[in-house]
């Protein structure tokens, strides 16, 4: 096949030029070659948005009717794209159009409807309205899908001219066409309108449903994809029969279409939630398996899908992914996005039985080039030391290991994850302190400091010299972020609090600092209440500071469950990327429920997930919390009512120990606690500051910027720390 | 479903805007240029603004554009995106920004017949090219409407895939079975990955309408339940405990899962496994697959690197061919890693060549031919410049790439094939078979 050389044409012209050109070549033109050139310029100069070419839309009108398919496709185009500026000029197509839907020729009749149905004038749509309605009962298939979809164009450009017209019932009648491929655009149609209709809803019977699944195998890998996603419609009334629909629809999962695979993916897991029995359950959770683990020697676009929708559906259904770990090991190569979902799924399925292995993988990647993943990979040793008790001995050896590369980024992230680790394991870790603190003049960014300075407040009576390296930092207070300074003034009052003599000095410099040389509201506030409780009752004061907290916990990372149950309904979709509540991301998008049906095996929302003390999902503001880093991002909305209450006795202060959590209920007994415990170490306000960045506050522009990270552990941006950065871009 | 379909080329000059839908304005080329193409912070092939979503492939030196709204479904954008690199391939021998400028025209044409209203038509190469090509001569069926009726109907029929009228006077058929084989080695030579993706591809040159049955040595577990793991089983909890015979029978290999070609009849596949279908004419992908158990590879590498210091490190990388002696791999490399301050490097090896390639940071050894059994070893010797700043080397892992004739890592073979046809004629089938690296990577 030959290549055509067209290149020379993709140059930026002059309207007079082109008009004479396109009007040039005359009667010796046997084959408008002269006109089709000139057509490729203009073509060209549309591609580039040069909008002089709208002056030649008579011109090009003009041609539209040459006996030239060729010909004929560049002015369609052409007008398709210029309609909407000069719809009087546009007009003047509109006969030819009409005409043209009259061709005895099925590939003209299609053309033309599909072209006269992207055109967004009204006279246009109005003109469409009749021939569509013929063209629905044409005798040509390819015809008739043509005029399905023209349905669903229409009623973009006017749902109510559509609504008041009988389209939609014809359209629905044309589910009975005999052709597959027929059946399947009149589903895309509809669940296309659908999806942007407030009035329609559609419904598939058991009938329908298991008629649509027999004909999937007669229709191309796209209609199989339409058809799966209209078979969403479907609400199983009775268990024997979701699970043949489970089953019949189980070989598409062979397909070397992903679309098809995890929209199937899709619609099994979907009509599991209506199937009994625990062992029919079990076979299909089998069944999805080894086709999502396939999908990772795709194009990593794909593999990178793949792998979000396995985090997901771990959640959901965990007996899905009980393959070898081993199939999520990252390749040297592999792009980072990908990289980095693979360790946040390595994350999740390590257990006691794999740590090893999960262990020296990581290991190997924290000597990686990308600094982004190293600290990812860092983060993760730390982190499932925090999940698998029973490995944190081995999992802080390796961070150790780590630490004494002496790689600076390494070293900040270690020291944050260590801090950690004394959060969840207290005093049972303390010998490695000193190998900590070793590496204090490593660190330089904020988070690594504040988890020293944490560290040092908080074992201030078993490192020797802790005023001495309190003061180091003390001597550069004022030049500090506000992160830094809140951990030093509780590591201060924690030092005085447990080596009097030590601290006694420091503290009343630094509440001196807080409460009349800084311009934070935070650190003011928190700065008059560590002054108020050291001066009134000093003994409450360390029961306070020093108190018991609840430990933290690793599995803060799941979703609510009714995100995850929505998310389930959407398998294989953009949202499935963010792994966000989908009206956050997507407002437009119609929202998704299981709806009930006496097969329905489990009410909507009380999934076996259990463990969600983090948060009480409904609120809005918590929504919005949960996207950030969990555990930590409660912090901020229930952090709130915490802040201002100084003067009187601290209500709201559930921390110390021996307060009865039977009294609020363990979930708000241990979110409150965990707040204020978090709160005190000094990395509320960060939080914050990178959540109103990573997207909800906005800075006032409607728009949000999401790009990959959701749902992974917290991560380091350095792109965000300007912050002005990411503010420009969402003013585009 | 797609808005519309951007193509840009590597300075993010916009070679192909078609909108599918009135929300695709054209400003959108100037945001994705910005926020994309111009921003190096960019890691992830989708973003998301507003409401409107950006999906992009790289290939070549184009940028391949889906604009979405709402929530979309993402596997068919990407699909759809790859499709359409698959048959500017098929058009235009490859997709580049030259090729795209080259047939911009045609590019759009195909763009309105594949897609409507953002939903993708039929994507056959075989359909499109009977109405859809580049000489421009065939647009004369505009005025052949029983011409135009029959590819309708294929367009559009059970079998879009294949034409009806195709002759030959030679029915032939074509196998090739071509693995790619995975190894992840740590530095202590265990091997923590070891798996095979394979593809079977055919060139069928078959008259009429025939019926293909393809037969493999494929050990037809009827699904016992386990699942593939060998380590990784907590088994408590919901009596999903593994107990995963490992009987080796000889002779059958395992396949842990496979995807077929749309010609393919999955259910027939799913109730008894015979691999039965129509083939498109000419070359297609019939199957992939994947198999993890006893894996076969062809390569044993053995590296020991040394950092003397600061200022050298030492190699000795012995690499032995683990099979048949009558069979030998072609176009061997191994990529041994250095050092980014290598200053220069010496290197002697027991076959083929080696070289520094200062670029990648490599000494690249090749051996053109590599006989079973046979065992090479190369010693080398990189000189590093002090830097001011000592950096630890991250070590990348070593890598290997060969391609090896009359060998299957998995144990794969082909059965039969047979073939049916209304006609009875007869036909010549050939098998081949090849391993090649995929990501053979030995860390040291």
């Amino acid at each position: 096949m030959s290549s055509g050389g067209d290149a020379k044409l993709f140059a930026r012209g002059k309207v007079a030029e082109l008009r004479q050109e396109l009007n040039s070549g005359g009667k010796k033109d046997k084959n408008y070659s002269a006109k089709k050139i000139a057509l490729k310029k203009i073509v060209a100069n549309m591609t580039m948005s040069n909008n002089d070419m709208v002056a030649l839309f008579p011109d090009v009108i003009g041609c539209m009717n040459l006996p030239s398919l060729e010909i004929k496709k560049m002015c369609f185009l052409f007008l398709v794209n210029y309609s909407r500026m000069k719809p009087e000029v546009a007009l003047k197509a509109l006969p030819i159009l009409v005409d043209d839907m009259t061709d005895n020729n099925p590939l003209v009749r299609a053309l033309a409807l599909r072209t006269i149905s992207y055109v967004h004038v009204r006279e246009f749509v109005e003109a469409t309205f009749q021939p569509v309605k013929r063209l629905m009962q044409d005798n040509d298939p390819y015809v008739r899908k043509t005029a399905a979809f023209c349905v669903a164009k229409l009623y973009e450009h006017d749902k109510k001219m559509v609504e008041n017209s009988d389209l939609i019932d014809r359209l629905n009648r044309m589910l009975k066409d005999e052709n597959p491929t027929v059946v399947s655009s009149v589903l895309a149609s509809l669940v296309d309108i659908w999806g942007r209709s407030e009035s329609i809803s559609l419904t598939i019977d058991y009938v329908s449903a298991s008629k649509l699944v027999s004909i999937l195998a007669d229709c191309s890998e796209w209609c199989q994809t339409y058809i799966l996603e209209a078979l969403m419609a479907y609400v199983p009334q009775d268990s024997a029969e979701a699970l043949l629909l489970a089953e019949r629809i189980a070989p598409r999962l062979s397909h070397s279409n992903s679309a098809v695979v995890l929209t199937s993916c899709r619609v099994i897991l979907y009509l599991m939630n209506y199937i009994a029995g625990e062992k029919h359950i079990t076979s299909l959770c089998k069944k999805l398996s080894p086709p999502l683990v396939t999908l990772l020697s795709k194009p990593p676009e794909v593999q990178y899908l793949a792998l979000r929708n396995a985090i997901l559906i771990l959640q959901k259904r965990p007996e899905v992914l009980r393959n070898d770990i081993r199939v999520f090991f990252c390749n040297y190569n592999d792009p980072i996005y990908v990289k980095v979902t693979k360790l946040e799924l390595m994350f999740m399925l390590t257990t006691k039985e794999n740590i090893s292995v999960v262990l020296a993988e990581l290991r190997e990647y924290a000597t990686e080039i990308d600094v982004h993943f190293v600290r990812k990979a860092v983060r993760a040793i730390g982190k499932l030391a925090i999940k698998i008790e029973s490995a944190a001995k081995q999992c802080i050896e390796t961070l150790l290991e780590l630490v004494d590369a002496k790689i600076p980024y390494i070293v900040q992230e270690a020291t944050v994850v260590i801090r950690n680790i004394f959060r969840k394991y207290p005093n049972q870790y303390e010998s490695i302190i000193s190998h900590v603190i070793r590496n204090i003049d490593d660190l330089d960014e904020p988070e690594a400091k504040a988890a020293v300075i944490w560290i040092i407040g908080q074992y201030a009576d078993r490192i020797d010299n802790s005023d001495g390296l309190l003061q180091d930092y003390l001597a550069t207070f004022h030049d500090e972020t506000v992160e830094v300074q809140l951990a030093l003034l509780t590591a201060t009052v924690k030092l005085f609090i447990q080596r009097p003599t030590k601290g006694q000095q420091l503290v009343p410099q630094v509440l001196k600092w807080c409460t009349e040389e800084t311009d934070d509201p935070d650190l003011r506030d928190r700065g008059y209440m560590y002054w108020r409780l050291l001066s009134t009752d000093p003994a409450t004061a360390k029961q306070i500071v020093m108190g018991q907290k609840p430990p933290i916990t690793a599995e803060s990372e799941k979703l609510d469950p009714r995100t995850l149950e929505e998310l389930c309904l959407n398998v294989g979709t953009l949202a499935t990327v963010y792994l966000k509540p989908i009206h956050q991301v997507f407002r437009a998008a119609r929202p998704r429920r299981l709806l009930p049906s006496p097969a329905l095996q489990r009410s909507p929302v009380d999934d076996g997930t259990g463990n969600m003390l983090e948060y009480n999902p409904p609120t809005a503001n918590m929504a919005s919390a949960s996207t950030s880093n969990s555990g930590l991002a409660t912090i901020i909305t229930t952090g709130d009512p915490v802040t201002p209450v100084y003067n009187g006795p601290p209500p709201s202060l559930p921390v110390a120990p021996g307060v009865n959590p039977g009294t609020t209920g363990p979930s708000n007994m241990n979110e409150a606690a965990d707040a204020a415990d978090a709160y005190f170490s000094g990395i509320g306000s960060q939080q914050m500051a990178s959540m109103d960045l990573d997207g909800t506050g906005g800075g006032g522009a409607p728009q949000t910027q999401y790009v990959v990270t959701q749902n992974q552990q917290q991560v380091y941006q350095p792109q965000l720390a300007g912050g002005a950065a990411t503010g420009e871009l969402l003013l585009l | 479903m797609l808005s519309g379909i951007l193509i840009f080329n590597q300075k993010g000059e916009n070679l192909i805007f078609r909108a599918f839908r009135s929300d695709c304005r054209p400003r959108l080329a100037d945001i994705f240029r910005i926020q994309v193409i111009s921003n190096p912070q960019v890691r992830s092939p989708i973003l998301t603004l507003g409401s409107t979503t950006f999906s992009h492939v790289k290939h070549e030196n184009i940028y391949l554009v889906a604009v979405t709204k709402s929530n979309a479904n993402a596997a068919l954008v990407f699909e759809f995106l790859y499709r359409l690199v698959m048959l500017g391939k098929s058009y235009f021998g490859k997709l580049d920004e030259e090729a795209v400028k080259n047939n911009f025209v045609l590019i759009y044409e195909l763009l309105d017949e594949i897609l409507d209203f953002g939903y993708p038509q039929n994507t056959d190469p075989d359909t499109l090219k009977m109405y859809i090509t580049t000489e421009g001569v065939k647009s004369a069926i505009a005025n052949s409407p029983t011409d135009s009726s029959r590819i309708t109907q294929q367009a559009t029929g059970a079998i879009s895939w294949r034409r009806s009228d195709i002759k030959y006077r030679k029915n032939e058929a074509f196998v090739d079975v071509i693995e790619d084989v995975n190894l992840l080695m740590s530095a202590t030579g265990t091997v923590l990955r070891a798996d095979v993706n394979g593809q079977i591809v055919m060139r069928a040159y078959l008259s009429g309408t025939p019926e293909c049955k393809f037969g493999l040595n494929d050990r037809l577990l009827l699904d016992t339940g386990e699942s593939s793991s060998n380590m990784n089983n907590p088994g408590g909890g919901n009596g999903l405990s593994t107990s995963k015979t490992t009987r080796a029978a000889a002779g059958s290999v395992t396949l842990e899962d496979c995807q077929f070609h749309q010609c393919v009849k999955l259910g027939r596949f799913d109730a008894d496994r015979i691999i039965s279908f129509v083939p498109p004419d000419g070359e297609f992908e019939l199957m992939r697959y994947r198999a993890t158990e006893n894996v076969n590879l062809p390569f044993k590498v053995h590296p020991i690197v040394r950092e003397i210091g600061t200022t050298k490190v030492e190699y000795s990388v012995a690499i032995k061919a683990n099979y048949s002696s009558k069979l030998f791999a072609t176009n061997v490399v191994i990529r041994i890693p250095t050092p980014l301050n290598t200053a220069k490097t010496t290197e002697r090896t027991s076959q083929g060549r080696a070289k520094y390639e200062p670029e990648q940071n490599n000494i690249v050894w090749k051996i053109a031919r590599f006989s079973g059994q046979s065992e090479y070893v190369l010693n080398a010797e990189a000189t590093l410049t002090t830097m001011t700043h000592q950096k630890a080397w991250s070590r990348p892992p070593l890598s290997l790439s060969f391609s090896l004739l009359m060998f299957t890592s998995s144990g794969l073979l082909v059965r039969y094939l047979k073939v049916f046809e209304k006609n009875n004629y007869s036909s010549v089938k050939w098998v081949r078979y090849m391993t090649r690296a995929g990501s053979y990577e030995i860390r040291f």
